[in-house]
């Protein structure tokens, strides 16, 4: 059995591997792009070229260019990256763990319960001992955020998954459901919030990167980034799962364990991205999608390509809502839905006969 | 050596097994028969580790609750009833997922094997979904192979387990499937298989188990097992045994006067 053949050819298996870590370094290379484009267009036009010059000779910058690149566009540029590539690696682990492509934190109640988490601290957190408010400072939202998208996705796998395998009508409507239940959690903190809070709580239904500071950056960043590092050593387990979980068991997959970690991440990256950016819809659910079709459906490779297809489209999507009715700004949330939903309308259009994703 | 101890399950307050005693020794086909609700694949499920049981179960000396995951998978590989598959992976990267390292030359080399040996080289780029019930079996198959096909000298023997292997497969497929397993046996390795087919477990199984309500009814060689009278108390009708000279073989019929006037009572 060792060698049935005589001769041996390509099988095409490492082609698709191949082609997700080319387009690692493609799209590595289109984020740098959109970099620059995003954190040079903005309502007021200073020069990206003459400020660079400026840092390499060592030259100070104006107030104004300290305030508009350094103080303003900078940290929203990073936030955006951090929250696109959160958004979209969670879509993509969740989807493997559900081994469904409609599984996105937005769709099925992540994203409410950590919204609501993130409530819970903003209305909440004035009652707590004002030491652990010291100790927590922006961290305390984003903690809370975790928790509640944790919460979420624990309930909503359990009541989802039965004997190893996952309903798709059970998970959507436990997402509704949970999004429900989140909305009215939601909706009676709302009302017993103050003035203050009312402003600070309106960010989160809209969703925006207009808030974004260094102090956030620093809040969320590594949370997020820990869990795109852990969530793309998930591949093999998660390509495994699409054997379902008994198959991936046999193959030596610790499954409870797998499970439990993509979870976590999940709830971290969504939690995170949530608490610094509100509610922004359609990353996690177009961008695996999209991969998907191009790359293959390979996990190895599709979660860190998600991660910057999603921090790229997000931080076009923020450049559009600066730009489009400038100097106002449009909420980023409604650039994505309308990028987001026909292009998820066309995948599925594209799909009605196709039996697998 | 696969031993199953005394093995009980019960689903639901339901006995599924009751204490059940098995042996499988490598180099052959052990195979497992028996009627259905017999509790053949709940002790397929026990012995792969997908199911909790009482008593115990050692494969080439371990416990195999005290294995992890990927111990277990390198001594064995498990072909279920029915595979299921999310996403449009490949007919290769099926294969491929059932391989530890998964990329580079060497895997590529199994996976050739793998589907050259199930006769489906010619498919390795084709969509796994779009394939017929019977060749995505065969792909699920070439996995299986794949998953222990590089001999490890701390690992002997690999063992294959098969839960209904041809159910799903015409009968050239399924001489071919029972052969590649014979094959694999021969090599030694240790293969078990659920089977259906009384007359291909007939022909190609070493050893032979019959389970009746949770309960083993017999074990041992085909001579020994496939009787008239085990068979026939097993599945609750009359089924006769019979030889054909050329080549010596048995084969098994029911015997239909005497179902029929059973079941008119």
């Amino acid at each position: 059995m060792d060698s049935l053949s005589g001769y041996f050819q390509n099988t095409g298996v490492d082609d698709r591997v191949t082609s997700g870590r080319r387009a690692h370094k493609i799209l590595l290379v289109a984020l740098l792009l959109a970099c620059l484009l995003s954190i040079t267009i903005g309502p007021v036009d200073v020069s990206l070229w003459l400020v660079l010059q400026k840092l390499a000779t060592g030259q100070s910058l104006t107030n104004l260019e300290h305030i508009i690149f350094l103080d303003i566009r900078l940290p929203r540029l990073i936030t955006g990256i951090c929250v696109g590539s959160a958004l979209a690696v969670s879509g993509a682990v969740m989807q493997g763990l559900f081994r469904n492509p409609l599984a996105d934190p937005g769709l099925v109640g992540v994203s409410a319960g950590a919204g609501v988490g993130a409530i819970i601290a903003i209305v909440m957190g004035g009652f707590l001992p004002v030491f652990i408010n010291n100790f927590f400072g922006d961290y305390l939202i984003i903690l809370s955020a975790f928790l509640g998208g944790w919460v979420s996705a624990i309930v909503l796998y359990r009541i989802a998954t039965h004997n190893g395998q996952t309903s798709v009508a059970t998970m959507l409507l436990a997402g509704i459901a949970i999004g429900a239940f989140a909305g009215a959690i939601s909706g009676v903190l709302i009302y017993i919030a103050d003035d203050k809070q009312l402003r600070d709580l309106t960010f989160w239904g809209l969703g925006s990167l207009a808030s974004a500071t260094w102090g956030k950056v620093m809040g969320a960043g590594p949370l997020i980034l820990i869990s795109i590092a852990i969530a793309s050593t998930l591949g093999r387990g998660l390509n495994g799962l699409a054997l379902g979980e008994a198959t991936a068991a046999h193959i030596g997959i610790s499954t409870q364990r797998l499970k439990n970690i993509a979870v976590c991440t999940v709830a971290a990256a969504t939690g995170a991205a949530v608490a610094i950016s509100g509610g922004i819809g359609f990353i996690g659910i177009v961008v695996p999608h999209l991969l998907r079709k191009t790359i293959g459906p390979d996990h190895r490779t599709l979660i860190l390509n998600s991660g910057f297809l999603g921090a790229i489209i997000l931080i076009l999507s923020d450049m559009i809502s600066r730009v489009i009715t400038a100097p106002s700004e449009l909420p980023i949330g409604i650039v994505t839905a309308v990028l987001g939903a026909p292009v998820f309308l066309w995948i599925l259009l594209s799909k009605r006969n196709a039996s697998v994703w | 050596m696969l031993f199953v101890d005394q093995i009980s399950v019960s689903l639901a307050n339901t006995t599924i097994l009751d204490r059940v005693e098995f042996r499988a020794l490598p180099g052959e086909i052990t195979a497992v028969i028996g009627p259905n609700g017999s509790g053949k694949s709940t002790l397929m499920r026990a012995m792969s580790g997908d199911i909790p049981y009482e008593g115990n179960i050692e494969l080439n000396g371990h416990n195999i609750d005290t294995l992890q995951p990927w111990e277990l998978a390198t001594i064995r590989a498990v072909l279920p009833q029915k595979s299921v598959l999310a996403f449009s992976f490949t007919v290769s990267e099926v294969v491929n997922i059932g391989l530890c390292n998964g990329i580079g030359a060497e895997s590529n080399k199994i996976i050739f094997d793998a589907l050259s040996c199930v006769g489906l080289l010619g498919f390795s780029q084709r969509q796994y979904s779009e394939l017929s019930g019977g060749e995505q079996q065969r792909v699920q198959l070439a996995r299986v192979l794949a998953q222990v096909w590089k001999p490890q000298e701390s690992v002997k023997p690999r063992w294959i387990f098969l839960d209904e292997p041809v159910s799903s497969l015409d009968i050239a497929h399924q001489i071919e499937v029972m052969n590649i397993a014979k094959d694999y046996a021969h090599s030694g390795g240790g293969v078990i298989a659920i089977m259906h087919d009384l007359n291909l477990t007939s022909m190609y199984a070493d050893n032979i188990a019959i389970l009746y309500q949770g309960k083993k009814l017999c074990q041992g060689k085909p001579q020994d097992v496939m009787t008239d009278e085990w068979l026939s108390r097993a599945y609750e009708c009359d089924l006769r045994v019979n030889t054909s000279p050329h080549p010596p073989s048995m084969y098994i019929l029911p015997h239909l006067a005497v179902s029929r006037s059973k079941s008119d009572q």
